[in-house]
């Protein structure tokens, strides 16, 4: 017995690693989240403080114009958001958003799996130019949704032959316009992921699918789909989000009737200087985000995602 | 030709001339051969040879270029995939990554819309004794888990021809020798036409009814595998399968049912129906004469040469004795130049021969087989040796 205890005591012994390289080992992985987690409090943590405080402040009495006092006046959400000026934006945003992110999907998901499928040697070449329009500025693409959309464009021109916009109807400014903007500009951000998701799809599942007596639509439905989920997960939510906080599209393709909640912070930012609404809004639109983020990704991710 | 649903054919399965180009590179040539519907048939030949391609053109995963392939009297050349009652046991499986192994077993029973699918699940994982991991994904089991459960959910369908392209290629040694007694069984207990594609020739031997021989899109043979080892009809065989002694003669007269050959070693008999097919062995034609290294005996010159000696003999030395415990492996240099390998069962009759000693060589003429002389005499060795075991 004792002999076995003391032989077992010296494996144990050896088994166990010299204390210096553990302690050392213990550490490394903190350390190298340091710069990672300084970025993320100075950068972010830090303004969310700032922003929260300034959503609380209230205009110092008799002060200029955007000069405010650090109150706790949980009164400026509750103004804010009962205020139709505010919230009938910030309810469209999400609507246009929305809409633009099913649209990006749908436009996306046939060109990912174009790409990834059925290019050949071209696809290279093909992803080049989904990423391409990157090289112009974001401005100057938006800018010239408008001469694209004008009424005397090709667009309208076309859309009046058929008979679907009327002789003196058109589409620029409208929420059309806008949501197309939206769409446009967020769809490299929607078909790229999907492409990675697709392209990692191994074609030899889908020959084992269509051995098991899929056609080729169950197939896809069945196989493809599910396991290209990830990048349509990333897609959307690289779509939707950007695209719920823009406020260039509806500026530069919309009226005011089309204003986002993004064209409300802008203009209380730098026209009317009202910085606590300003921070409200911006608090509640992240809220909201978040809200709606964690309950598609919960809704999605617990169906098979890989 | 019956205007039979071509998802409920059955029968043998037949390729006709069947031939696969991809550009101007012919993978798979002129092939045709027919599978006994309930058979294990084995596809054997190296890598490259044409063997997946085969199987694809078969699952309807690729269009021949020429030919046709029937089950029984359907004609199913260019029929789709999900259409033919033909399942697939993929090289690396392709499981469904994202569905449990239910799911994936369930899969084509689904998509037929069969009714008890539950059941025939049940009852396929309980074959391959896998019904413990029904709920889990394929990443969480083990490789020779995955393997039947590819298994599992071909033969779930019931096929009139399941396809095994190199089922066991990625397993260790020993789960690979376990494995083949399974798929054996479970062939038995199923009673489905099995196409098995190997590059073991072990495998093949051990487990198929007939073996068909493929080298370069072509099949060089076919027969159950004692005759392929027994008679092999080309060099290519003669090598691949097994180990083979191959020496060039001359064919000095026909006496009856024998034919008389001679080479630098001497003169030696032959049986005629050891001759392969086509071989022309009129007098003075030169023809390759083979005989497995486990067929020749091996005895002291001495000793021998008091005796008369029956049968066909050639006298040499040993240049190398290698002891391997059940048997000793000698190399023999003979008179003539030839190198000849030889088996010898340890039956402690010499004790060992010592490098250096002279010994004769006979064998029984009907052991030997005679082939066509304008073959590459190396043709197979490497590929043969490369991948046994
Ligand atoms: N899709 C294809 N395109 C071009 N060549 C191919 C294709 N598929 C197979 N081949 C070629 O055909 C030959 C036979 O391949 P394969 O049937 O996979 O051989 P095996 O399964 O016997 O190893 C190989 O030389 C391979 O390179
Ligand atoms: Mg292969």
């Amino acid at each position: 017995m004792a002999i076995a205890q003391a032989i077992g005591d010296t494996i144990e012994d050896q088994r166990t690693p010299p204390p210096d390289p553990k302690k050392r080992g213990r550490f490394t992985p903190y350390l190298l989240l340091l710069p990672g987690m300084l970025w993320l409090a100075i950068f972010f943590a830090v303004p969310l403080i700032f922003l929260f405080s300034t959503s609380l402040q209230t205009p110092v009495a008799g002060g200029e114009v955007g000069e405010f006092e650090q109150t706790f006046n949980f009164g400026n959400y509750v103004e804010t958001l009962t205020d139709e000026y505010y919230y009938v934006p910030l309810f469209r945003s999400f609507i246009y958003s929305g809409i633009a992110t099913v649209l990006a999907l749908l436009i996306g998901y046939p060109l990912a799996y174009m790409i990834a499928f059925k290019s050949g040697r071209w696809r290279n070449l093909l992803l080049v130019m989904v990423i391409a329009p990157f090289f112009v500025s974001f401005l100057l693409r938006t800018i010239a949704w408008r001469q694209i959309l004008a009424d005397e464009g090709v667009v309208v021109g076309a859309l009046r032959v058929i008979g679907l916009v009327g002789d003196t109807g058109g589409i620029y400014p409208s929420a059309l316009a806008v949501i197309t903007g939206l769409t446009y500009n967020f769809l490299p951000f929607m078909t790229l992921p999907i492409y990675a998701s697709l392209e990692r799809v191994d074609p030899r599942l889908i020959e084992a699918g269509r051995d098991l007596y899929a056609k080729p639509f169950t197939g896809f439905r069945k196989i493809t789909w599910p396991l290209s989920m990830p990048g349509v997960v990333a897609g959307t939510l690289l779509t939707f989000i950007p695209a719920a906080g823009d406020y260039v599209n509806a500026e530069l393709l919309g009226t005011g009737k089309n204003s986002m909640i993004g064209n409300r912070i802008q203009y209380e930012f730098f026209n009317v200087r009202d910085y606590p609404t300003m921070a409200v809004l911006s608090f509640v639109l992240m809220a909201c985000i978040l809200t709606i983020v964690l309950v598609y990704v919960r809704r999605v991710g617990s169906d098979d995602l890989v | 030709m019956a205007k039979a649903d071509v998802t409920q054919a059955e029968g043998d399965l037949h390729l006709e001339r069947l031939t696969k180009q991809f550009g101007d590179f012919v993978a798979v040539h002129d092939l045709s051969l027919v599978v006994p519907q309930g058979s294990f048939f084995a596809l054997l030949g190296p890598s490259g040879c044409g063997k997946t391609t085969t199987l694809r053109m078969v699952a309807g995963l690729e269009d021949p270029t020429a030919g046709t392939i029937r089950i029984g009297d359907t004609e199913i050349t260019h029929q789709k995939p999900y259409r033919r009652p033909v399942n697939t046991v993929f090289q690396n499986y392709a499981l469904f990554p994202h569905m449990t192994i239910y799911d994936n077993v369930a899969f084509g029973l689904k998509r037929r819309g069969v009714k008890d699918v539950k059941q025939q699940v049940a009852d396929a994982l309980d074959l391959i004794q896998l019904s413990q991991v029904a709920q889990r994904k394929p990443a969480q089991l083990s490789g020779g888990q995955q393997q039947r459960v590819a298994l599992a959910r071909a033969i779930v369908n019931r096929p009139a021809v399941l396809l095994l392209d190199e089922p066991l290629g990625a397993l260790d040694l020993k789960l690979r020798r376990q494995m083949q007694l399974e798929l054996k069984r479970i062939q038995t207990e199923v009673g489905l036409t099995f196409i098995h594609v190997t590059h073991d020739q072990e495998e093949a031997m051990t487990m198929a009814d007939s073996v068909a021989v493929m080298n370069n899109g072509i099949i060089e043979q076919l027969g159950p595998p004692t005759e392929l080892y027994e008679s092999p009809q080309t060099v290519f065989v003669a090598n691949f399968l097994g180990q083979s002694n191959l020496f060039q003669a001359t064919v000095k007269e026909t006496d009856g049912e024998e034919i008389v050959l001679e080479d630098p070693d001497g003169m030696f008999r032959m049986p005629k129906k050891r001759v392969a097919a086509g071989v022309d062995t009129s007098t003075g034609r030169k023809v390759l004469v083979g005989v497995r290294p486990e067929k020749i005996s091996i005895g002291p010159l001495a000793e021998a040469a008091a005796a008369p000696t029956d049968g066909n003999y050639v006298d040499g030395v040993i240049e190398n004795a290698s002891f391997l415990g059940v048997s000793t492996q000698y190399q023999v240099r003979t008179e003539g130049g030839e190198h000849i390998d030889v088996f010898a069962q340890n039956l402690d009759v010499h004790g060992l021969l010592a490098h250096g000693a002279e010994v004769r060589l006979t064998w029984r003429p009907h052991h030997g087989f005679v082939l066509a002389p304008d073959q590459d005499i190396h043709a197979g060795v490497e590929v043969g040796a490369g991948v046994s075991g």
